[in-house]
Formats: structure tokens, C-alpha cells, sequence
């Protein structure tokens, strides 16, 4: 590429963040999730969405107030992104409806819904062993049309890519717990590349039913801490026992330095760098030696140009899973060393409980607010320390810092592991 | 960035109704006749199956196979294939640095314990309390990682050791051609040096038949070629699994790796498809690579879907363009994610034969250049969104 623009030390445009949007169980907007963020509040509660009885898990960081009677789960994913989005464009300054560039859309998979089985199997009129060639019979009611652009996974993306005017295919992904912050490196990637001055990124995710309870359940990974909701999401702490499912949406206008300043946007951060490896290990557990969220952290540093002295603030992946805050700790430790004691690592999951797919979204937006306003929310409910885990976890209060650099990571099923480096405003 | 990087594809896997590799493929589509559909399984419905598989030869622990299900294992097989043809399996180093985007869908339920449920849930006073036990104690612990888009890929690190990088898109048939437009760009601007890219799907499932009955006609018998599908149009769920390794020329070169064919373009796009709109973009993506293309050696290998009115706008657009044109979703079926790749591989296999299987159906037309075929055009018209197109060329 050539140009006579602001270039990182690698010759390639800059790439900057000119608006975000965050919606959680906390709340919407950034200045509402920063309020509760730095205040050290829990989104996490009862579930209330749809009956509990029989799971061995009943609560969650659901968007209660986002949720509208009925809907599944693309829908709600959808609005989630939708409002996320809206309030990142609107920052941005760029204009509604006509986004100058791509859109990268990380988004839960989905499917069709127990609610929609039972209105099928019921217009089947079976009488003896529903099959599904009974649904099938059923499916070509026109009624049922709307099942169908609710269970595609092209659809939404399509739908949102017409809402912000973005230009191209949208490009909907998933890396699991990582996704939200693979949206970001595709788009910042983009940029690097000189095909556009500007992309969009969305992680989104609205998918807490019973079935998806229930299938984390079996896989052990969620916290049974039932009788104290505020409480469950514990990363980093002794007693801490599993993940707390929530939904919500990040997202961030990604721009070439030159094109933000040529129209005179307002520079909020800089993506300096992005890191990725992915682990073969096992489908769900990462390599016990730490090796592939070391050389991601590492790859991250490299791409930005950066050393671990540079690093002010790490914003963890921190799930609260027993396996995850181990293996990060291991992480961290080898790569920064005896750095690591100076640095505070945080856990916004302790108070958003684990957005899955919107996480890698949401904790970029947070990461740059904590640089914005040179402060640190905490990791809450951090009562009982791990010995094996002698972290800063900025326990239980936020805490003002001079932060000028963050490492976020995201680590996730399947070997997913992606690190992002966001800086302030350029000098 | 660096300079644009010539990139290679130097290897192909593909498995699908008509075998595995490309010259079963390629003997197959030169033999002509009826393609091996099945109308009997899901019937009314017409599906393509995947000819058997010996799974051993590429997932060769039984353990790996029971933590898959079918779309799942047909992938991590078919990226087992293009990894093995491009001399790179088991080469850890390379494997370590190699990059993976993957086109997938999902989703795939435990058929047996919905019906099941289903069927015991009626009369059900608490029905949401019932179906909350019930699936606590009847699904598998595991479903959830066969069910999971992202865990093609995550199977293929572990089985396969490709561990540079994994991103899996989502979004039927466009998502395969944003995957190889992404891993192309990337390579041509030296963000990657190699990159495994794919897709695997099985319509041959209950769970996917019923999806696309709510929205989307399927054919029934009599069969009928792709063009040929009447104005409603129809689609033939299949399975398939397609991968190809694409790396930059001095990649390939340094490890002494043979081209399978030049990857010069790739464009994936959209629209809203209002009356004309496939036919438009189709044209303008034609327009950026028109200069690059000698008519004189040029085919169409067309991903026509079936679904109306798409294919028709995508017959008139290649009608307009005027080279030979071959559909392969006739002989293959629809698979949906994998459908592109699937045709970058038989663009491969036409560039390097330089022959074109028999016409069948309206919109198979013209007949093979006489003095061989150095190009290929591949199109992607998703049955419901995406417009995309790729040109491959032989390498001398």
C-alpha cells in the first residue's frame, strides 16, 4: 500500500475506533454499563424468561430489558446488535443508513426453537409418534413462513447489513467465545489493507434458552450458584465454579486515522495490534501448558509493535470457569513475567456474566472506556483469593489508573484464541 | 503491507455425491446420465447423499468420529484430502503457521430425542418443566460440540493439527465465497502465507429438510437439471465437504510445492434481489475481471442453485458474458457453505483437463475450447442472498 497517511510501525494505516455501543444485563449504552462497571454491580439474576424447574442452572445475565415476549433467539441477537450498532454509527458522527464500508457480525448460530417444534408438531396433527416428516408435512403452511427467516443463519446479517447501509457481503462469524473480537481484527484487517476506510463491528448474542442452559450444563461449565445470583460470576476467586450465561452487544466504527480525521470524527482508541492461535489441544479445554493463549497474547504484542512493558491494563478473559482463570493466569504470568505484579487484569464477566459471542465486542468497548477515563472496573466478588492465582484482580472496587495501553483477551471452544491491543488516541 | 502476492491454490479435497478427489469427480461429470440422487430417504424430497466414506484414512481415531457428527466428519475427511494434495499433512511447522476459515452452518439436532419429546410433551401439564428434564437426561453431552459452526474447524485443528489461525463464517452459500475472498486478500497483501479454506454441509438430515420446507420449494421427482426447475424453482439438499489450501506463490515455491491452478480473483457481494438484481451485480463483477479473461479459453463453472428467480438472472447474465457455461449443483446438489468451494475445485480440475463434462439442462451451453481451457470463471448465487464470482487459471 502506498499513501502519505499516519501508518503504524508496520507501514500500514492506523486504525482507530470513532464510535462504540455496548448493551449488557447492566444495562444500555456505554455511559449506563460504565455507571454500573465502575460502580461494581451485578447484571446477573433469576431467570425469569422461561421456566427453570428441572435445570441444574437458574440464573443468568439475561437482557430483561431488551427482551420482548416471544422472542427467539435470532430475534433478540438481532436487536441487541441493532441497538449496539445504532449507538456506535451515531458517535461515530457517520450517516445513518449509509455506512461507508463492510460489516463483520459475530452472532450466536441458531436454529429453529422448541416454541416453533410445538406449533409445528401440533399443526401435523399427528396422533401416535410425532416424526419429523410430520413436521415436515406441517412446515409448508404459510403461517409458518416466519420460522424459516428466523433459523437461517444468512438472514440477520443480511437484514442488519440493509439497516446500516454497510457495502459488501456481511460477513456473520463465529469463533465462539472469541468471536466478538474476531469481528473486530476482520475489519481492522480490512482496513490494513487499504480495501476500505471503514468497517463495522458487531459481536451480539441473545441466546439464553432452556435447551442452551441446559447443553452448557452437560458440559459442566456453568456456575450452580443459584441462591446468590449477584454472587456467581466469581473469576479468579478459590470458590469460583463455572460460568454465568448472559446476553448483550458490542460494537465499534473501525477507521483508517486519515479518512476519521479527514472528516473531522473524534478518535476514541486505537486497534494497534490483533493476535490469534488457535489450540488442538481438546474441544473444549485449552492446552494445560498455556502455549497457544501465550503466542496469541504474544502474536497480539508483535502485530502492535509493542513489548509486555507497554501494557498498563489487562482486560481478562476471566470466565470464572476453575480450567479458564488457571490456564490464563499461566498465560499472563509467562508472558509478562515479573511485570505481572504491577499490572492490574480484570474481569468484566464478574459483572456481565460470559456474552459468549458478544464478549470479544463488549470487552473492547470496555477496554477503551477504561482508557478513555483512566480508570479500571474491578473483577467483583472476589472474596476468596486463589493461592494458585496471585493476581492485581482489581478487587471489588474500580480503581483510577493511569492506563494508556490494554491487552484484551478472548479465549474460547474449540481452540478459538484472540488478543487485542487498544491504545489512546494517537499523538 | 507488502506487494500484491500472486496466490497459488496447491491443493483441493473434495467429497460429495459423486466420490471423493477430483478425478473421481471429473469421471463422473465426463460420464454424463442420471446423478446419483436419492428420492426414496426423505421423499417427496430428492437428496444427495455422499457416496460412502471410509473415514479411517483421515480421522484415524474412533474417538475423534463419535465427538462429530456427520456434516462435522465429512468436513474434517474432505480438509484431510486438500492438506494431503497440497503436501502439507503432518508437516507441523507449516501446519503451526497455517491459517483456516471455514464456512459452516450448524445445528445439527438429535433427531430421535425431538421426536421423542415431542411426542411424549402432548397432554403435558407443565410442558416447559417436562421438556427442561427431559433434555437434561436425553442429549448427549457432546451434541452441543457436533452442533456448534465453529467446531468444524476446531476438529479439524485437532485432528489435523492446522493450527495458525481459525475463523468460521456463517451464511449458506455466500459464506464459502467470503471465506476464500477473505483468505485470498489476506494472502495477496501478506497478512497470510497459507490458508486452508472449506466448507462441509449434509442436507441429507431431517433437521435441514424441515428448515428449508418452511421457506423454500425442494425438489420432488421427476428430476430435473438445475435450469430446468420451473419458475418457482427448487432446491436438491446434499452433502458435501470442499476444501482448498491457497498460498502465496513464494510460499508455494519455497517449499517446492506444484500450483493446482492461479486463485487471481474472488468477489463476493450482495443485494436485495429486487427484479434484476442478481443479473446486475453478476455483470459488474464480471466487469472488474473481463480485461484478465481470454474468451477464447475461458469456461463458466456455474454454482446455478436452482431457486427461481436467481438462476434465471444468473442464466441471463451469463448469457451476456457468452462463454461456455457448466452447473454442477445438478450432478452435486445444494451444499449450501461448501457449494463454492466445491466449484473452485471442479474449476481446478476443468483448467487442468481442459475438457467440459455433457450439457444438461437450458443453461449448460457452448462446448469446450478447442485449443484447451487456461480459465475458469466460477460463479456463487446463493438460493436466497449473495452474489459471487472467482476466476482460476492454469499455471504452465
Amino acid at each position: 500500500m502506498s499513501g502519505t497517511g499516519l501508518r503504524d510501525t508496520k507501514g500500514r494505516p492506523v486504525v482507530v475506533i470513532t464510535g462504540m455501543g455496548i448493551v449488557s444485563p447492566l444495562g444500555s449504552g456505554k455511559e449506563d454499563n460504565w455507571k454500573r462497571l465502575t460502580a461494581g454491580e451485578s447484571g446477573i439474576r433469576s431467570i425469569t424468561r422461561f421456566p427453570t424447574e428441572g435445570l441444574r442452572t437458574t440464573i443468568s445475565g439475561a437482557v430483561d430489558h431488551v427482551y420482548e415476549e416471544g422472542m427467539v433467539s435470532s430475534e433478540l441477537s438481532e436487536k441487541l446488535a441493532r441497538l449496539a450498532g445504532n449507538e456506535a454509527i451515531e458517535q461515530s458522527g457517520i450517516a445513518k443508513g449509509d455506512f461507508p464500508g463492510p460489516f463483520f457480525l459475530a452472532f450466536p448460530p441458531i436454529e429453529i426453537e422448541w416454541s416453533q417444534r410445538y406449533a409445528l408438531a401440533s399443526a401435523s396433527g399427528a396422533n401416535e409418534k410425532i416424526e419429523y416428516a410430520d413436521l415436515v408435512r406441517a412446515a409448508t403452511k404459510p403461517e409458518f413462513r416466519p420460522f424459516y427467516e428466523e433459523s437461517k443463519y444468512g438472514v440477520v446479517p443480511e437484514r442488519l447489513a440493509e439497516h446500516f447501509g454497510t457495502k459488501g457481503s456481511p460477513i456473520s462469524l463465529t469463533t465462539a467465545c472469541a468471536s466478538g473480537a474476531t469481528a473486530i481484527q476482520l475489519g481492522v484487517e480490512a482496513i490494513q489493507r487499504g480495501e476500505c476506510d471503514a468497517a463495522l463491528a458487531i459481536g451480539a448474542d441473545g441466546s439464553i434458552t432452556a435447551e442452551s442452559v441446559v447443553r452448557f450444563s452437560l458440559l459442566s461449565a456453568l456456575s450452580t450458584n443459584n441462591g446468590s445470583p449477584s454472587g456467581a460470576s466469581r473469576p479468579f476467586s478459590k470458590n469460583r465454579d463455572g460460568f454465568v450465561l448472559a446476553e448483550g452487544a458490542g460494537a465499534v466504527v473501525l477507521e483508517s486515522y486519515d479518512h476519521a480525521v479527514a472528516r473531522g470524527a473524534k478518535i476514541l482508541a486505537v486497534v494497534e495490534g490483533c493476535g490469534e492461535k488457535a489450540d488442538n489441544f481438546h474441544r473444549t479445554r485449552s492446552s494445560p501448558d498455556g502455549k497457544p493463549v501465550i503466542t496469541c497474547m504474544r502474536y497480539a504484542l508483535a502485530d502492535a509493535g509493542v513489548t509486555p512493558a507497554d501494557v498498563d491494563y489487562i482486560n481478562a478473559h476471566g470466565t470464572s470457569t476453575p480450567e479458564n482463570d488457571k490456564m490464563e493466569y499461566l498465560g499472563v504470568s509467562t508472558v509478562f513475567g515479573d511485570r505481572l505484579k504491577d499490572i492490574p487484569i480484570s474481569s468484566n464477566k464478574s459483572m456481565i456474566g460470559h456474552t459468549l459471542t458478544a464478549a470479544g465486542a463488549i470487552e473492547a468497548v470496555v477496554s477503551a472506556l477504561t482508557i478513555i477515563n483512566q480508570r479500571i472496573p474491578p473483577t467483583i466478588n472476589y472474596e476468596v483469593p486463589d493461592p494458585l492465582i496471585p493476581l492485581d484482580v482489581v478487587p471489588n472496587a474500580a480503581r483510577d489508573a493511569k492506563v494508556r495501553r490494554v491487552i484484551s483477551n478472548s479465549f474460547g471452544f474449540g481452540g478459538q484464541n484472540t488478543c487485542l491491543v487498544i491504545t489512546g488516541e494517537p499523538n | 503491507m507488502s506487494d500484491r502476492q500472486d496466490v497459488w491454490i496447491t491443493g483441493t479435497g473434495l467429497v460429495s455425491a459423486l466420490g471423493e478427489g477430483l478425478d473421481q469427480h471429473w469421471d463422473a461429470l465426463m460420464a454424463g446420465g442420471t446423478p446419483p440422487y436419492d428420492d426414496k430417504t426423505f421423499a417427496p424430497y430428492i437428496t444427495f447423499p455422499t457416496k460412502p466414506i471410509n473415514y479411517d484414512t483421515q480421522i484415524p481415531k474412533k474417538g475423534d468420529q463419535r465427538q462429530m457428527e456427520a456434516w462435522q466428519r465429512i468436513g474434517v475427511y474432505a480438509a484431510g484430502l486438500a492438506l494431503t494434495d497440497a503436501g502439507i499433512a503432518k508437516n507441523a511447522e507449516i501446519l503451526d503457521k497455517t491459517d483456516m476459515i471455514v464456512a459452516a452452518g450448524g445445528g445439527e439436532r438429535d433427531v430421535a430425542v425431538d421426536s421423542s419429546i415431542l411426542t411424549d410433551v402432548r397432554g403435558v401439564e407443565k410442558r416447559d418443566a417436562f421438556v427442561n428434564e427431559r433434555l437434561m437426561s436425553d442429549l448427549r453431552p457432546t451434541l452441543f460440540l457436533a452442533q456448534l459452526p465453529n467446531l468444524l474447524a476446531g476438529n479439524i485443528s485437532l485432528v489435523h493439527g492446522v493450527v495458525g489461525s481459525s475463523r468460521t463464517f456463517m451464511g449458506e452459500e455466500a459464506s464459502g465465497a467470503d471465506a476464500l475472498r477473505v483468505a485470498h486478500a489476506r494472502i495477496a497483501a501478506g497478512q497470510s502465507d497459507i490458508c486452508l479454506v472449506g466448507g462441509a454441509y449434509n442436507g441429507t438430515r431431517w433437521d435441514l429438510v424441515l428448515l428449508f420446507s418452511l421457506g423454500t420449494p425442494l425438489l420432488e421427482a421427476p428430476f430435473r437439471p438445475v435450469w430446468d426447475r420451473g419458475p418457482e424453482g427448487a432446491l436438491a439438499l446434499a452433502a458435501m465437504g470442499a476444501f482448498v489450501v491457497i498460498e502465496s506463490r513464494a510460499h508455494a515455491e519455497k517449499r517446492g510445492a506444484k500450483p493446482v491452478a492461479r486463485l487471481t480473483n474472488v468477489q463476493s457481494n450482495r443485494n436485495p434481489r429486487q427484479a434484476g438484481d442478481t443479473t446486475s451485480t453478476l455483470l459488474d463483477e464480471w466487469k472488474t475481471i473481463e480485461n484478465l479473461v481470454d474468451p477464447k479459453s475461458a469456461v463458466v463453472i456455474s454454482g446455478a442453485s436452482g431457486a427461481e428467480p436467481a438462476t434465471s438472472e444468473e442464466r441471463d447474465a451469463l448469457g451476456r458474458i457468452g462463454l461456455p457455461v457448466r452447473a454442477t449443483t445438478t450432478y452435486i446438489g445444494n451444499g449450501m457453505e461448501a457449494q463454492f468451494l466445491a466449484n473452485i475445485a471442479i474449476g481446478c480440475q476443468a483448467v487442468r483437463m481442459g475438457t467440459l463434462f455433457p450439457a444438461s439442462g437450458v443453461g449448460d451451453t457452448g462446448e469446450a475450447p478447442s485449443g484447451g481451457i487456461r480459465q475458469a470463471v466460477v460463479t456463487n448465487v446463493g438460493h436466497w442472498r449473495g452474489e459471487g464470482l472467482a476466476l482460476i487459471e492454469r499455471v504452465d
